[in-house]
């Protein structure tokens, strides 16, 4: 410390290097991710698009079809059952998953700042989605799980948690489980930007607790809840593990959980229509995007009122 | 991070000025909906050592039980492959012999490499756009942020056909392929932290003759730390917990050496769904595949929270 204020006496203007150097330093430092983002996400990207296009098999075949995969996309009942399930998911997931993860973000706030407390909330989010599922499999299990022993001994009747009505909203809790804590966190973090000047001046004004909800914390939370509902929308509808765990490969009962990602490794990887599997994969891109689009112009994210 | 540590503080004085406040009805209330949710959160995992730790006869025979049934290691010694066949199929187990060991151990390679790897290169990428000038960054760092929005179902089935084409399906290095090099989150992450760093250390190290990959190395790893840490134990998360790639890069949980635990427990949850379930031994995989995670949580939970208070600040 000593040293470096004796020298800033006698520093040049700026560190003195020759700009060559630093440049071709500076592309040596940059290569290797440069080469990850490139090789792995952008260019797979840009031909996840143009084999779309194309009628693709993986080995022998992949000729330019214009836009015949997307004609056939038009027509595909199953396309639009996928869809309609993924909806259908994505509309019991996050509601619930976004009030809860606020409730439980503002009652850490205003209750205790124990530590523990945001560990045990967070712990979900840490355990893969395959044990998750597993284990909630079990706990919701017909014959042996605890859920339907409870029900038992209360003298309602049992729940089949997993047949063809009742897989979907299952598999919606199930997620809503994992995330609602890492959700809350995110809110939390939120919550302390808001400054606690704000809250006296409404309990001034005679602000009830619903009122300085309204008026305080939902409008200065809005950029969190964007990123939030924008992050949390766009990973619901691509839903994947959950439904290989508890209904591949079949789908589940009566297919009632084939989700449109589910669909899409179905035509890829068992039938091998890569180019028709590309095209549903750019149609739920852009789904998602335009739904991100609208929730931001909704919510018109880039603005706090906290300014 | 500093303006989150003062906004933590704030909120530390706000939480004991509430303490003062009288006993609710309301708060009552609002105890009882957290205690709920800390019951929701960890009965579950209670549930796994619960079945993990029963003999699978005695546990059909009681559910309801809340306490394991007839106390036993036979579970995680049957999905270790360390009990003979024939005593498996007595016990009522899932009639084949599992290796959870080399499961365990396929997955620690394939997310050591990424962990390992990735941190570096993000690390270094990130040096470069927090610290050093040349032509084209800022256009350079706005692919960064383009790529981070992009999901990762439009990337999957590219991948795969480039792997398959280098001969990569079933073999570790096509499952460890695709995030070895780093990713545009772990930049951006890092660049963050690197911004902040004084210049004066960076200037007085090189009157002393450092190169600039000497600082990197000498300066700027060293206090930065914190935040490498918390890179490193998230990518050591995500990868651990990925199933998807794993499971078609790996050879869809076919190819023995390829398989990681998630897609060893994908396989044996969809062959044994078709009998009666082997609970024991699902549930000893799965509180075996999540100790390392729960290990995890223990030592760095702290850290993790807090660096996801700051991807909510992104």
């Amino acid at each position: 410390m000593q040293a470096s204020r004796i020298t800033a006496y006698k520093r040049p203007p700026a560190l003195k290097l020759r700009p060559r150097t630093e440049t071709l330093i500076a592309w040596l430092f940059i290569l290797p991710s440069l080469v990850g983002i490139m090789v792995f996400v952008f260019i797979p990207a840009v031909r996840g698009i143009y084999l779309s296009f194309t009628n693709s098999d993986l080995l022998t075949r992949s000729d330019f079809i214009g836009l015949q995969n997307y004609q056939k996309l038009l027509n595909d009942a199953q396309f639009w059952s996928s869809l309609r399930i993924t909806v259908e998911y994505v509309l019991f997931n996050i509601p619930i998953q976004t009030v809860l993860a606020l409730t439980l973000a503002i009652l850490m706030t205003r209750l205790t700042k124990s530590n523990i407390l945001r560990g045990i909330v967070f712990l979900p989010y840490l355990l893969p989605m395959v044990m998750v599922t597993m284990v909630w499999l079990t706990l919701l299990d017909y014959d042996f799980g605890p859920v339907n022993s409870v029900l038992q001994l209360l003298g309602l009747a049992k729940i089949g948690f997993f047949n063809q009505t009742t897989i979907i909203p299952s598999l919606a809790w199930i997620n809503t489980w994992r995330y609602a804590g890492y959700v809350a966190l995110l809110f939390f973090a939120g919550l302390q930007s808001i400054p606690g000047e704000l809250y006296e001046a409404a309990t001034i004004d005679g602000a009830n607790e619903w009122q300085s909800f309204t008026h305080v914390t939902w409008p200065l939370l809005r950029p969190v809840t964007v990123f939030v509902l924008i992050t949390s929308v766009v990973g619901s509808f691509q839903v994947w593990d959950s439904v290989a765990v508890a209904a591949s490969p079949s789908g589940g009962p009566g297919g009632a959980s084939r989700v449109i990602f589910w669909y899409i490794t179905n035509v890829a990887f068992t039938q091998f229509n890569i180019g028709y599997a590309a095209a549903i994969a750019v149609a739920l891109f852009v789904i998602v995007l335009v739904i991100a689009l609208i929730q931001m112009w909704y919510f018109r994210a880039d603005s706090s009122d906290l300014g | 991070m500093n303006s989150l540590d003062l906004q933590l503080q704030q909120s530390n004085q706000r939480a004991v000025g509430t303490q003062r406040r009288k006993l609710s009805w309301g708060r009552v209330l609002a105890w009882c909906f957290v205690g709920l949710w800390v019951f929701v959160t960890l009965f579950p995992v209670y549930w796994i050592a619960r079945m993990a730790f029963s003999t699978q006869k005695l546990l059909l025979a009681d559910p309801t039980n809340p306490f394991p049934a007839g106390l036993t290691l036979d579970a995680f010694r049957r999905v270790l492959g360390l009990l003979p066949l024939q005593m498996v199929i007595d016990e009522g187990g899932f009639p084949k012999v599992m290796h959870f060991g080399e499961y365990l151990l396929t997955t620690f390679i394939v997310t050591s490499a990424i962990t390992i790897g990735s941190t570096i290169f993000n690390a270094m990428a990130a040096y470069a756009f927090a610290r050093l000038r040349f032509p084209f960054r800022n256009r350079l760092f706005y692919l960064y942020i383009i790529v981070q929005i992009m999901p990762a179902v439009l990337g999957l089935i590219p991948n795969f056909i480039l792997i398959h084409s280098l001969g990569w399906v079933g073999t570790l290095q096509g499952i460890i392929a695709p995030s070895f090099l780093g990713s545009a989150f772990g930049v951006f992450f890092l660049r963050q932290f690197f911004l902040g760093i004084n210049r004066e250390l960076e200037e007085a190290a090189m009157l002393d003759g450092d190169t600039l990959i000497g600082i990197f190395w000498h300066v700027i790893l060293p206090i930065t730390l914190p935040a490498l840490t918390t890179i490193f134990v998230l990518a050591f998360m995500t990868s651990w917990n990925d199933l998807q790639w794993p499971y078609f890069a790996g050879g869809s949980g076919h190819i023995e050496g390829t398989t990681t635990l998630t897609v060893a427990m994908l396989s044996f949850r969809s062959q044994t769904q078709r009998g009666l379930p082997d609970y024991t031994g699902l549930m000893a995989g799965t509180l075996i595949s999540i100790i390392p995670m729960l290990a995890i949580f223990l030592v760095f939970g702290r850290k993790i929270v807090d660096s996801i208070q700051f991807q909510g600040y992104r």
